[in-house]
């Protein structure tokens, strides 16, 4: 009796939740057939949702409009460096407000939080003028600088340092750790899931970045991909085909991290106190 | 905490928070000032500033562009926020469930929201498109002549509402997720043992449980509506007829387009103010309803 009920509940959800999965990922598997369609197939009604045949001109044809394999490079390369440059500052902060005790610890720690509650846009503006005066529009640097430092990141780390028994670093230092061998070689190792959930969320967000590489790169040569995709739609917007190649390329790197770094996810949201 | 020597205490505190810091000045700190001085003068990028007082932060309500874009960034909070809010929380108690595939229903929901915005956007562009949209061909087979969708006056918001949600609800969901994680197997097992059925179970247990994550996506949902651009830009550049215009897009083409810096500074400390004001009251408004007690 009980059973067939748990049988019926467990039916229901999955049914549920294939639609729910279907119209969450059906707009990916059109676009992922839209790539290797042509012209005339791509926006036939009703739509085929296999390719009668595969081509793959599509994915050579997106250099007639952009340097795909340019942009991407661009955007690895500045999401890499980004990242790993967020995360490691963001760590050797954190490590400093859940670790260290010292006068003014809690009103910089408070001055960080308050930095989370401006909006990016009310300092975009002079961040623009700034870099002007450094010669930073138009460069990597430019790019990269703004998205080194991230508050959020910082508490996302120290929440999860606070966990460390402080026992463990005493027993450290009484045998004549430095601050900087505690942090390499505990800190860091024990906060590998904290770490992982940061790198996803700092690779994502300088990935899909749109706005201020939108403001500060003019060249061609330093474009990242949402630009470059982002161009193709203002004025090539009917060869979908193409487009829908250039969104996939996009796609990909992005979707590998996210493989890789998945399992740590819902521990480090967890971990980071979101939940409240 | 340990490390008896106070110089190398002090040192080590300036070593590691050194970068950290200086991003926070740099980047943080300093543009917030520039921009609360610019919001106060005539500044067009060319010429220098000239002070006009509080000038700006009165056209931003006058003007009618940008009464337009700030009436159009509450539609949004309005139909997004509500949306976003319950969708993402019966996915999440259905996710949370122990059946086959978890893990593959977990991994499918978040892939909108690893997708670029303008990678979204471009797809929904080609399937909300008036004649040879994916959506209007599946409307027309049973018997509904579909919109032109972000052409239309009327629709080109809810449509874009409707594709933010889609992007947005895996995100929201896995948060929920996280926090029905947290509670204690014991109390469904008590409930059960009393004879409460799955749906009290979780009306009862689950959802006053998890008012702490529900108050944590409100104020995100809400921080990230009123910050509303990508989709809007690349979808429907604002039109039809400023139908889709937004304070951030306003933001962009006067500090960007127009040159209108001080005016665009200004802007961005109304939007400041709007989300200042809106999270201080979910605040204050919490103590009703969070529940705290684990």
């Amino acid at each position: 009796m009980i059973d067939k009920n748990a049988l019926l509940r467990d039916m229901i959800t999955h049914l549920i939740l294939l639609v729910a999965v279907v119209i969450l990922t059906v707009p990916f598997i059109w676009m992922l057939s839209g790539a290797f369609k042509d012209t005339l197939e791509v926006v036939k009604l009703p739509p085929r949702f296999l390719p009668s045949k595969y081509n793959f001109d599509n994915f050579k044809e997106i250099g007639k409009y952009f340097p795909m394999g340019r942009f991407l490079l661009n955007s690895i390369f500045v999401s890499v460096v980004t990242s790993f440059l967020q995360v490691l500052i963001c760590a050797m902060s954190a490590f400093v407000f859940a670790k260290i005790r010292f006068r003014g610890s809690g009103f910089l720690f408070m001055l960080f939080m308050i930095t989370m509650m401006i909006p990016f846009q009310v300092t975009m503006t002079p961040l623009y003028v700034l870099f002007q005066k450094f010669n930073l529009i138009d460069t990597y640097l430019g790019l990269i600088l703004p998205g080194i430092f991230s508050a959020y990141g910082t508490f996302l780390l120290r929440q999860h340092m606070l966990t460390i028994p402080n026992v463990l670093l005493e027993a450290a230092f009484i045998d004549g750790a430095s601050y900087i061998r505690v942090f390499a070689k505990l800190i860091l190792p024990l906060s590998k899931p904290a770490l992982a959930t940061l790198v996803i969320f700092a690779f994502m967000g300088c990935w899909n970045n749109f706005l201020w590489p939108l403001i500060i790169i003019n060249s061609n040569e330093l474009m990242t991909l949402p630009l470059g995709l982002s161009m193709l739609t203002g004025r090539w917007a009917t060869v979908w085909n193409v487009l829908m190649a250039g969104n996939v390329i996009s796609f990909i790197p992005i979707f590998v991290v996210y493989l890789f770094a998945q399992k740590y996810f819902i521990r480090g949201i967890t971990m980071s106190g979101v939940k409240g | 905490m340990a490390g008896e020597n106070k110089f190398k205490k002090w040192l080590a505190v300036l070593i590691f928070l050194l970068p950290g810091l200086a991003g926070l000045v740099l980047f943080n700190l300093y543009p917030i000032l520039v921009s609360a001085y610019l919001s106060l003068t005539d500044w067009d990028l060319l010429t220098k500033p000239h002070f006009i007082g509080f000038a700006n932060y009165a056209d931003v309500f006058h003007e009618e562009k940008s009464r337009i874009a700030i009436g159009n960034t509450f539609k949004f909070i309005i139909g997004y926020v509500p949306l976003v809010l319950v969708s993402s929380l019966a996915l999440a108690i259905l996710l949370n469930r122990k059946i086959r595939f978890q893990a593959f229903y977990r991994a499918a929901v978040f892939v909108p929201v690893i997708t670029s915005w303008v990678a979204v956007s471009i797809i929904w562009r080609w399937i909300l498109n008036g004649q040879s949209g994916l959506l209007n061909y599946l409307l027309s087979q049973i018997g509904i002549q579909g919109p032109i969708w972000l052409s239309d006056f009327f629709w080109a918001m809810p449509s874009i509402i409707m594709v933010s949600v889609w992007k947005d609800v895996g995100f929201f969901a896995i948060i929920f997720l996280a926090g029905l994680q947290e509670i204690a197997g014991e109390y469904y097992e008590a409930a059960q043992i009393d004879g409460a059925t799955p749906l009290q179970q979780q009306l009862k247990i689950s959802l006053p449980m998890i008012t702490p994550s529900i108050f944590f996506v409100v104020v995100i949902a809400m921080i990230n509506s009123f910050q509303l651009f990508d989709q809007v830009l690349v979808m429907t550049n604002g039109g039809p007829a400023g139908a889709t215009s937004s304070i951030v897009e306003q933001i962009f083409k006067n500090a960007f387009k127009s040159g209108r810096m001080g005016f665009a500074a200004a802007q961005s400390w109304v939007l400041f103010g709007f989300i200042f004001v809106v999270t201080l009251l979910q605040y204050q408004l919490q103590k009703r309803w969070v529940n705290y007690d684990r």
